[in-house]
């Protein structure tokens, strides 16, 4: 279990437990954090789980796949560096504590 | 129950807490709607992703609490009673009230079908054998995936989405697969022949072994479970486990007993209104009217953007989808991602490399755009719904041409 902290566009924050395996993104829409729409469910689809993730957390995530790597290239809200799908940040225990901002529109 | 009350309470009542239903019930919230909401399900679930039910689950990448897609909990949070495990006897449009099977009644204000799709049944004997499954529900696919477990030979029996999810996902448990297509393609209602023809290649490459022109007959079987598939040939085709996938039907007999105009799916306009001013449609159960024809889809997309006209128009606001159709498939390491509807096509021009597996197939009509399929280029598919919602005007020769930025005609 890891806990993260959703910090919606408007400041707004919230506080999820989501297991180990589970990705950022399940633990995000099952709890109804305001933010992330995930329409795909979680296939590298859609990019409409476009979040930033705190760049403490950046390096202890794998890398981007090259689907993702494009799929954020067509996020609705602008692209940044610390930019990741969370439907592909899979949570370890190493995430503990991760905090990820979500962007003012996802589509 | 909590916010379902008594007859005429004026709440919103969503028969179905699929995506659609889901959907329509935030977005009543998200439009401001203050007053009570019901969403009721007959299945025993909290609102899941049914796509990663033949993809993630099948291949055993995700377990079932992670595709739910909004927790009990979340949706007290926000004021929406949900009732699972509890279906829908009868709704009386005169009493703007909803009879449930377990002798409930909700009186309402608005109402939303969202009742989904099932599987098409085989229409052939033998398939009620144990052994035969249909994949449409969580339920279906724990089935499914349990029984992979065991199962040495597969048969699909439907070369669809469906199917072919089924079969990359019964490789990577290593079993035998054969494919038993009806058509002379794979995908044939659903892709032009050049992606037919690259998944059928794909599919054989995997080992599956496919059948085209493959009329099914007969399932077999002994002892009550199945022992393979009949062939019109005459060939049987050994298998362990059948999985059908045969397209779906709409749940349409609720709206059609209560008088709504039902035409393979429940009539809506674009934004998501029935015959009937106090009742909405969304999703897999509706057909679409537009122009002089109807248009059914089923998709999430057409679920979530459905929803949210279905919402805007119980509230009596207009919010028309109109965007291009969206739609994607995994299957092994490819990633299928379609946009617009390339029926009737007159030229296609592909872009990138097919024996490279990543290319776009852009398919014209009259000289017009009229739908992507993107093979392991998803830039491609995240422009061309821009190309196509946007009506921008596009070459083939440009399309074909990679040295030409087509981003830079969206501009």
């Amino acid at each position: 279990m890891a806990k993260v902290t959703f910090i919606e566009h408007g400041g707004a924050e919230q506080v999820v437990d989501i297991p180990e395996g589970w990705t950022v993104m399940q633990g995000a829409v099952r709890n109804g954090v305001e933010g992330i729409e995930a329409e795909c469910g979680g296939s590298c689809a859609c990019a409409t789980c476009h979040c930033y993730v705190e760049e403490e957390f950046l390096d202890r995530l794998a890398p981007p796949s090259q689907t993702e790597e494009e799929m954020l290239d067509s996020t609705a809200s602008e692209r940044r560096p610390n930019s990741r799908l969370s439907c592909q940040i899979k949570v370890t225990s190493a995430l503990d504590g991760l905090v990820v901002r979500l962007p003012e529109a996802q589509s | 129950m909590g916010a379902a009350g008594a007859p005429d309470d004026g709440g919103m009542v969503i028969i179905g807490a699929g995506q659609a239903g889901l959907q329509v019930a935030e977005s009543l919230r998200a439009e401001g709607y203050g007053g009570p909401v019901t969403l009721i399900g007959d299945e025993p679930h909290a609102p899941y992703h049914r796509p990663p039910l033949s993809k993630a689950m099948l291949c055993g990448d995700a377990d079932e609490a992670q595709l739910t897609i909004r927790g009990p909990e979340a949706l007290e949070r926000k004021g929406i009673a949900l009732v699972t495990g509890v279906a829908v006897a009868s709704v009386d449009r005169a009493a703007r009230c909803v009879r449930l099977v377990d002798g409930r009644t909700l009186g309402y204000r608005g109402l939303a079908f969202a009742t989904g799709s099932r599987a098409r049944p085989l229409p052939v004997p033998g398939a009620e054998l144990e052994g035969v499954l249909a994949l449409r529900s969580l339920d279906d696919a724990r089935r499914i995936a349990a029984a992979l477990e065991a199962a040495g030979r597969v048969v699909v029996i439907g070369g669809g989405f469906i199917g072919l999810e089924v079969a990359a996902a019964a490789r990577k448990h290593g079993r035998a697969v054969t494919v038993l297509e009806a058509a002379d393609r794979l995908l044939a209602r659903v892709a032009a022949p050049p992606v037919s023809e690259f998944f059928a290649t794909l599919h054989a490459a995997h080992g599956v072994t496919l059948e085209l022109d493959a009329a099914v007959t007969a399932v077999e079987g002994a002892g009550g479970r199945v022992s393979g598939v009949r062939t019109a040939d005459g060939r049987m085709h050994p298998a362990d486990l059948v999985v059908v996938g045969v397209g779906i039907i709409p749940n349409t007999e609720l709206a059609q007993a209560c008088g709504l105009e039902c035409d393979r799916g429940i009539v809506v306009d674009a934004c998501a209104r029935t015959s009937d001013p106090l009742v909405v449609a969304a999703g897999d159960c509706t057909a679409r009217r537009v122009g002089d024809g109807l248009l059914r889809l089923e998709s999430v997309q057409n679920a979530v953007e459905q929803g949210k006209s279905a919402a805007a128009a119980l509230l009596g606001k207009e919010r028309p989808f109109t965007a291009a159709p969206w739609f994607w498939s995994d299957q092994y390491d490819v990633k299928l991602q379609m946009v617009g509807l390339s029926a009737g096509h007159d030229r296609v021009a592909v872009r990138g490399s097919v024996a490279g597996q990543r290319f776009s197939v852009f398919y014209f009509r009259g000289g017009d755009l009229v739908a992507i399929d993107s093979v392991n280029r998803a830039p491609d598919h995240m422009l061309g719904r821009k190309l196509l919602d946007k009506a921008v005007a596009v070459t083939p020769e440009q399309a074909a041409d990679e040295g030409f930025a087509l981003a830079t005609l969206v501009r």
